[in-house]
């Protein structure tokens, strides 16, 4: 069972029909023993890193999801760092090294901001969410903010400018700038990657 | 890069798709769902819906139509008609849509799109401008391009990307339905004046009217148009093998 870590950010009904679509048992939920006891975790968001970290921790559920295999989203990928520079300092997850700052001062001026629509991942180090797709298939990002200083974890990333993180791993802790959910079947084969269990 | 987006736009009434389709291989030509998974295996980056029911009965039919599609369809959906309040925002975020677009509903109410922004991200409010040109410029039609509001389109564009607004569909009404072109000189008085995506839309007819576009503007976005990709006059993956062939980056 996969389970979306429901704490009151976004909307959780395309990442749950996608999961469902690829026959996946997923649930949202916010109970901790559904969570202590599912396969894999998804933490999804969308909004400001500030404001959902505080909810993350106020459910108590940032201290259930450590250990297990687990997939951040947009936002959701942001809260897995160590700092993020939205609107002030906010401390993250710290599950990954590094920092969640504005695409505004690294790209050139002349590019819209959010970074929004189809996109190309370039690969850079193998991760097994990729096994089904090829270089420089298509996702789809929407996002003003993306994760810096992070070199050794970046597993792809699309060209917006400069080279922007489009996905992240450490271990058994996955995450992607880009929604996976909203990148057609390139996305849904990312996420059936990351739903299958290993072969012992 | 960024790919160059096309976008279907499908109206929706009474739960079925108005304006009529012409595909031969569907069975259903008028479902939303169907046309909705045909579009996204056959290459649209993004699908419009639009809501022209005036009924509260039409409405409910359109939400149970949005959640059955974003059940589906795993492309970002865009939801517009009849979007005057924040609460709107909610009933069709709740069913599965990505962004809203507002369009008079941004004409009554001044502070829709900024409390929308606050609340749910700038990414989520579309503005769409139905755009006319009243003796040598540009002005803001409001109620389905029925009634001249007065107001200089480029300024109140501005406006309202400085509320929030994340997107700009830009419908001119003086090349819509003609199928000569996009109104790139509409177009481009836009994309100067804004630093947010500017969606085009009024006045396809052939891939070569995308072409244009891409080529004319560099820094348009995407091109939207209902009924030709509806009747298959284009098809969807013949024009962005098209663009592609001229050098426009699009997501093949």
């Amino acid at each position: 069972m996969i389970a979306i870590i429901d704490y009151g950010v976004g909307n959780l009904f395309s990442l749950c029909s996608s999961l469902k679509i690829i026959g996946e048992d997923a649930v949202i939920t916010s109970d901790e023993n559904v969570i202590k006891s599912a396969d894999k975790l998804i933490l999804p968001g969308v909004g400001a890193f500030g404001d959902a970290m505080e909810k993350l921790s106020e459910s108590g559920l940032d201290k259930v999801i450590s250990g297990k295999d687990i997939m951040g989203i947009c936002l959701g990928m942001q809260l897995l760092f160590e700092k993020s520079f939205e609107y002030g300092e906010h401390k993250g997850l710290g599950l990954i090294k590094g920092n969640v700052v504005p695409i505004e001062d690294y790209i050139p001026n002349n590019l819209k901001i959010p970074h929004i629509g189809w996109n190309a991942l370039h690969f850079k180090n193998n991760s097994k969410i990729y096994k089904y797709i090829n270089e420089n298939d298509c996702v789809y990002f929407v996002h003003s903010f993306y994760a810096a200083d992070c070199d050794e974890s970046v597993t792809a990333t699309a060209e917006y400018g400069k080279e922007l993180t489009a996905s992240v791993q450490k271990g058994n802790v996955y995450g992607c700038q880009f929604h996976p959910e909203k990148s057609g079947n390139v996305g849904l084969k990312i996420l059936k990657a990351f739903c299958e269990k290993e072969e012992k | 890069m960024i790919t160059k987006r096309i976008i279907p736009c499908l109206d929706v009434k009474d739960g079925r798709v108005v304006k009529g389709t012409n595909f031969l291989n569907l069975a259903d030509v008028s479902s939303p769902v169907k046309l909705a998974q045909f579009y996204t295996e056959n290459g649209a980056d993004e699908l419009v819906f639009y809501d022209i029911t005036a009924s509260s009965d039409g409405r409910k039919l359109f939400t149970d139509i949005l959640v059955e599609t974003a059940s589906k369809v795993f492309i970002p959906l865009t939801v517009g008609g009849g979007i005057n309040t924040v609460e709107d925002f909610d009933r069709v975020l709740k069913c599965g849509a990505d962004k809203v677009s507002v369009n008079s509903g941004a004409i009554k109410n001044p502070n829709l799109v900024s409390a929308a922004a606050q609340k749910y991200g700038n990414q989520c409010v579309v503005l769409s401008a139905d755009i006319k040109r009243v003796d040598g410029s540009f002005r803001v039609f409001a109620k389905g391009g029925r009634e001249n509001t007065g107001m200089e389109a480029i300024s109140w564009i501005k406006k309202c990307v400085n509320n929030g607004a994340g997107e700009v569909v830009v419908n001119s009404i003086d090349t819509d339905g003609v199928k000569q072109g996009f109104d790139i000189e509409m177009l481009k008085a836009v994309c100067d004046a804004v630093n947010v995506p500017v969606i085009a839309s009024g006045g396809a007819g052939s891939k070569q009217d995308f072409v244009d576009l891409f080529k004319a503007i560099p820094d348009i976005d995407a091109g939207l148009a209902a009924s030709v990709f509806h009747f298959g006059e284009i098809k969807i993956p013949d024009l962005k093998k098209e663009l592609d062939k001229n050098d426009i980056i699009v997501r093949l």
